[in-house]
């Protein structure tokens, strides 16, 4: 049996311990340890982005964060999104703009979305294009994804007025 | 595009309302394959072949059985020994001994990443580590994984039962070659005498994979009563179920299949690949088995779509009239038969009214995982080929190659060369609305840039589908339908449904059932699914408009006859309710009203689209910048109209990426050497601009609100469209796929101009 690592760390606000082994990503805690299904594996070597989080505010692919890594750290996934029942103005744009098809990578276009638009509120398509170039997506050529960013920012901003 | 007043005769259908299945989508909520979690499961890996070809002398599992994380190892010996059945799966036929074969290896590994064997272990970590206990003396063969070199004579053979059908006969010894399809219209030799311009070209095209980012997942448990459920990503819930019966010879009856969400197909999700081998290894330990691939499992045992050479010859009259076609098509099959060829033979020349055509086609064995479809299967290569000459010889003719088409547009009543009549169709149509459009009446400048235009085919398939319908009291309906929803069809299914009842999109609750909750439907693929199993939702509306007649009836104590419906109320005399009144009083006029309908359309329908690209090509490193693209397509009618545009924006797009860059590329030994998302380069948000979008809608005569299949044809004009942009822009002919700055930059340092 191989000996397990404590982890303190605070997953959407809430304060979370958890056990494991030095070869487990966090992506993989958070899945089969903590149930937090939200995130995807699409490849498991960093590079399709269905498995993003935010870890202390930043756009992480949690297939290449091992787990014992984040003692202490913050980290956001798509279940920590909406507040008080009501989605979160991204996962509203993206419903609103048929933003998603199969829905596999949309977790992660969504994580990614966000931290973008915490860091510059109004992008242009070409910063939105170049922080989403990291996700990929094989359902919707992007242009719809491309518009329910823009239209977050939009929305996002008339509520911080 | 539609006239005002037919939009207005409609509520539901074309309004964009929310999907139903969204909020669990985008919150993580949905439940996919992978994210399924049951007591007590555990987890299998799969020992693959690292030879593209090589005879499997023995198999040695003691070691990993011995293994104490290890619950349950099975190899071919675990499968039953299956006969050259023929099984019909829907969408095409399958012979069981080699989906056997393909499963699990039996005597040869057919090709790198062909499985071998298979264990269960309590958690995947252990099944990996465990797979390296598993012994395979293997015994090489030489391999062969390009289609010309496969056909000679001398290439290594892959089966040697497997001998040549070519127009009703077998050939008497076995080759790699087991089908030959010809097809012929007209007199051909009388055709090219008739024509004033002749252009002949080869090309060539890549295996591609249809790269769904959710990889293959299935978990089975064989129940200790003997039923075997197996929960699965797959394009049709019921075809698994066949498929996994079957290769385990078992009843259809012992097996459910549970379709969890599906995270993309294209057609890659139709055969099975983990579901036997996770209810064999159930079987062995007891207990719930899952079993996920990873990306490189995927990319090497998985897809692709056949690579392909082909040679195609068209001949016109000086002003400007096709007049002859001729094709030679060879298109992989991977290592069993039953490749796209007879699809791609078909659409070849399907954008053309052609009076002599011949068609050959073949259908070739090489050391590839088993092809299967992709979106269009057979059509974007075959439409490669054809639209690049169509252009080549527009220019020959001094004719605008938009021009060039509407003049040999296929319409109605054009005979395709296999044999079909069109009926309405809507080719002309894309065309008229592309040469109205703002890109084409943009002007394009600059250095280096050019534009080009294709044309794409592909038919909508109808087969079977079921749907039941549950009315509630409070005036919504549960909708039950087998068709797996893959990019929304849940909704466009039942905004037909409240369209027919006279009710609104959210009224409707539409669930995707297991296949012991609902009657028998096939896969959600050839475009059907908006289609037909939306003419079911229709009849299972009127179906239930009839129950409520006469609850009405039984209320105002009159004929069901005498109820009219008005605007989806229900009205007798000067008594009126509302279907939602009506279904309040249900308890009291004879308990719930469900409703049921099951179809079959025969035939199928012909969905046409017209693409324009304009690209820049870097002079120095050959990389080519889509810079615009707009996609026209004739929807019949578009239900949902963002959805009509996602299906030909992610068409567009996917066919960009088999235009420039996505191939399988293979060493000398038959491996493919780039499997893996960074190496198999698909395109990102960034390499794609705005995918802008023109639905035409001439309505489709084979269904009540008019619909054509969608979701395949925007993959078959892009390739060509881009290739006849590059030569706009460089003066070079581009021949072979993808386009990638390599082959573009030896296209163009050898000055391979026309």
């Amino acid at each position: 049996m191989v000996r397990k690592t404590h982890v303190a760390t605070t997953i959407n606000g809430e304060p979370v311990e958890f056990l494991c082994e030095a070869r487990q990503s966090l992506l993989e805690v958070l899945r089969e340890t903590l149930g937090l299904t939200g995130s995807k594996e699409g490849c498991n070597n960093g590079n399709c982005g269905a498995c993003t989080v935010l870890l202390d505010g930043q756009p992480v692919d949690s297939c290449l964060v091992l787990a014992v890594e984040v003692e202490g750290a913050q980290i956001t996934t798509i279940e920590g999104l909406s507040k008080d029942s009501r989605l979160h103005p991204i996962q509203q744009c993206f419903l609103e703009d048929a933003a998603l098809q199969c829905g596999i990578c949309t977790p992660g276009f969504i994580m990614s979305a966000k931290a973008l638009l915490d860091r510059d509120p109004n992008p242009s398509e070409h910063a939105i294009r170049f922080q989403l170039a990291g996700n990929l997506c094989r359902c919707t050529g992007y242009d719809k994804i491309i518009r329910a960013v823009q239209d977050s920012a939009k929305r996002m901003a008339g509520q911080n007025k | 595009m539609t006239p005002k007043s037919e939009r207005k005769k409609y509520k539901v259908i074309g309004t964009r309302p929310i999907r139903h299945d969204g909020a669990d989508k985008v919150t993580g909520r949905a439940v996919y394959g992978a994210d399924l979690r049951l007591a007590g499961i555990v987890h299998g890996k799969i020992l693959r072949s690292p030879h593209a070809h090589a005879k499997v002398k023995s198999i040695d599992t003691s070691a990993a059985e011995k293994h104490p994380g290890v619950l349950a190892v099975v190899t071919r010996a675990d499968m039953p020994n299956l006969k050259n059945k023929i099984a019909d799966l829907g969408e095409g036929s399958v012979n069981l001994a080699h989906l056997g074969a393909n499963v699990l290896a039996h005597d040869k590994v057919l090709y790198k990443g062909h499985a071998v064997a298979a264990l269960a272990a309590v958690n995947p970590h252990v099944a990996e580590e465990a797979l390296k206990l598993i012994k395979v003396d293997y015994e090489v063969l030489p391999s062969v994984t390009w289609v010309m070199d496969a056909m000679q004579d001398d290439a290594p053979l892959l089966h040697n039962d497997v001998f040549t059908k070519s127009m009703g006969k077998r050939a008497s010894k076995p080759s790699n070659v087991p089908t030959h399809i010809h097809f012929e219209k007209g007199n051909i030799e009388e055709g090219f005498q008739a024509a004033d311009v002749i252009v002949e070209r080869e090309f060539k095209t890549a295996s591609v994979h249809q790269g769904y980012i959710e990889p293959h997942v299935s978990t089975a448990l064989w129940n200790q009563d003997g039923h075997v459920t197996v929960w699965t990503s797959t394009q049709g819930a019921f075809t698994a179920r066949a498929q996994t019966a079957e290769l385990l010879q078992i009843p259809v009856s012992q097996v459910t299949v549970v379709p969890c969400e599906i995270g993309g197909g294209f057609g890659g999700k139709i055969a099975v690949y983990l579901e036997p081998v996770a209810a064999l290894l159930s079987r062995k330990c007891g207990r719930p088995v899952k079993m996920v691939m990873t990306r490189e499992d995927v990319f090497e045992g998985t897809g692709p779509t056949p690579g392909s050479f082909m040679r195609v010859k068209l001949g016109a009259t000086k002003d400007g009239k096709l007049v002859a076609g001729e094709a030679w098509l060879a298109y992989d099959a991977g290592a069993f038969p039953g490749g796209v060829i007879g699809p791609g033979a078909m659409c070849v020349f399907s954008c053309y009214e052609l009076p002599h055509a011949k068609v050959d086609g073949y259908d070739v064995l090489d050391n590839k995982p088993k092809t299967q479809a992709y979106r269009a299967p057979g059509a974007t290569q075959a439409a490669f080929a054809c639209e690049t000459v169509i252009d080549e010889l527009a220019e020959k003719l001094k004719i605008d190659p938009l021009e060039f088409r509407l003049k040999n547009a296929a319409k109605e009543g054009t005979r395709r060369v296999d044999g079909p009549v069109y009926p309405r169709v809507g080719l002309v149509e894309t065309l008229e609305a592309a040469k109205n459009s703002p890109h084409w009446k943009s002007k394009l400048e600059g250095k280096h840039r050019g534009r080009g235009i294709a044309s794409g085919y592909w038919f909508n398939i109808g087969l079977k589908s079921s749907v039941a319908a549950n009315v509630n009291n409070d005036g919504t309906v549960s909708l039950i339908e087998g068709s797996t929803d893959i990019g929304g069809t849940r909704t466009s299914i039942a905004m037909q449904f409240a369209e027919t009842l006279g009710i609104t999109a959210e009224a409707v609750h539409p669930r995707v059932g297991d296949t012991d909750s609902v009657g028998y439907t096939d896969v959600t693929g050839g475009s059907r699914t908006t289609f037909a199993t939306g003419l079911a939702a229709h009849e299972v509306a009127l179906d239930i408009q009839r129950q409520m007649r006469e609850r009405a009836a039984i209320l105002w104590e009159c004929e069901a006859s005498q109820v009219q419906v008005e605007d989806g109320a229900y009205c007798h005399k000067d008594k009126k309710l509302t279907f939602a009144e009506l279904a309040g009083q249900l308890g009291h006029t004879g308990g719930p009203v469900v409703g049921r309908a099951t179809v079959s359309p025969e035939g199928a329908s012909n969905g046409f689209g017209t693409h324009l690209v304009d690209v820049e090509v870097d002079p120095d490193t050959a990389k080519v910048t889509i810079l615009r693209y707009t996609a026209i397509q004739d929807a019949g009618r578009a239900i949902h109209p963002s959805y009509v545009e996602g299906q030909m924006q992610g068409g567009a797009v996917q066919g960009i990426g088999w235009a420039l860059n996505e191939e399988y590329v293979y060493s000398d030994q038959g491996r493919m050497e780039n499997a893996s998302y960074l190496d198999y380069r698909m395109p990102t948000a960034l390499d794609v601009p705005a995918i802008e979008t023109i639905i035409v809608e001439v309505p489709n005569p084979a269904h009540p609100y008019g619909v054509r299949g969608v979701g395949e044809t925007p993959i078959v004009a892009p390739p060509a469209a881009i290739a006849n942009a590059i030569y706009a822009a460089t003066g070079v002919r581009m021949t072979e796929l993808p386009m990638s700055p390599p082959r573009l930059w030896a296209a163009m340092s050898t000055g391979k101009k026309s």
